[in-house]
């Protein structure tokens, strides 16, 4: 498994390989700008605006559990972003289910909606022990569950990648639905957080 | 390419494999059984497109759920789904 990703000795390595990449004439400099400036382009914000709209329309939630990828293209977003167009589904959260996503295996994530992972994300400690005991993990992450809430673990194994619809907090009655983004955090959108 | 294998509500084992190369079969699930939930399309495998085959196998993928209890052990107590490719899963009598 890959373990942490943050020091500068990985930055050289990840430099020589680009170059030698770059030597066999797989890539060039522009291809990867473009693929890293495509990757950066992500952000919570955009997860932020398909939860909100959900909220407040009763018919795009509909549309948006059912073939999420239709509904993104609806608010100007898609998961093409990436080398390959990604399955997107949305897990939704209720008072008594609650999702929470991983990848085991390596780092997947939904990074045009989301933005680029959070470093624990990729750490071996959260991919090992989420699956295993996620009330205790999300505890530690201070979201404390009812006892009878079930809780269903999505490990990103394949080619589709997921987000959690946290639910709407009680008391926004009157917000609108830039007000409404505004709430939701990049963990409420991985499921480590109630919004 | 046939259909899919499997349908939604089918009891399925993640095969207990141990292959030299990569593979996306996630250890904790290999030799356990789970129910698919949905068939999510079809895609090349990962196990030979790692591997640089120039016409990989397309197949289903299937999410499948698995009871924590049947992974780790009691208590158990969630489900943890997993994306598996079509040749990763038997049948179970």
């Amino acid at each position: 498994m890959s373990g942490e990703h943050s020091s500068s000795e990985v930055a050289v390595r990840v430099r020589r390989l680009e170059e030698r990449l770059i030597g066999a004439g797989l890539t060039d400099d522009t291809q990867l700008d473009g693929i890293i400036g495509q990757i950066l382009s992500g952000s919570p914000a955009n997860g932020a605006r398909v939860v909100a709209r959900a909220w407040v329309d009763p018919a795009f939630h509909e549309r948006l559990l059912a073939d999420a990828n239709q509904a993104l293209g609806e608010l100007g977003l898609s998961m093409s972003t990436g080398p390959q167009t990604q399955r997107l589904t949305v897990a939704e959260n209720t008072p008594t289910l609650h999702n929470v996503l991983v990848c085991t295996l390596c780092s997947c994530y939904p990074i045009g909606l989301l933005g680029p992972s959070p470093s624990w994300y990729k750490s071996e400690a959260y991919r090992a022990r989420i699956v295993r005991e996620p009330r205790v993990v999300l505890a530690e992450f201070g979201l404390t569950l009812p006892d009878d809430s079930e809780i269903v673990v999505h490990d990103t194994s394949a080619e589709s990648r997921h987000m959690v619809l946290p639910m709407r907090p009680a008391g926004t009655a009157g917000l609108g639905e830039a007000e409404l983004a505004a709430l939701v955090t990049r963990e409420g959108l991985i499921g480590t957080a109630a919004v | 390419m046939t259909g899919p294998r499997f349908a939604p509500g089918d009891r399925v084992r993640a095969r207990s494999v141990d292959p030299a190369h990569h593979t996306r079969v996630p250890r904790y699930a290999r030799g356990h059984v789970g129910e698919v939930v949905e068939v999510q399309g079809t895609w090349p495998l990962a196990d030979e497109r790692a591997q640089g085959f120039a016409e990989p196998r397309i197949e289903p993928v299937y999410t499948v759920r698995f009871a924590a209890e049947q992974l780790w052990g009691p208590p158990g107590g969630h489900w943890v789904q997993v994306e598996l490719w079509e040749s990763y899963l038997e049948v179970v009598a």
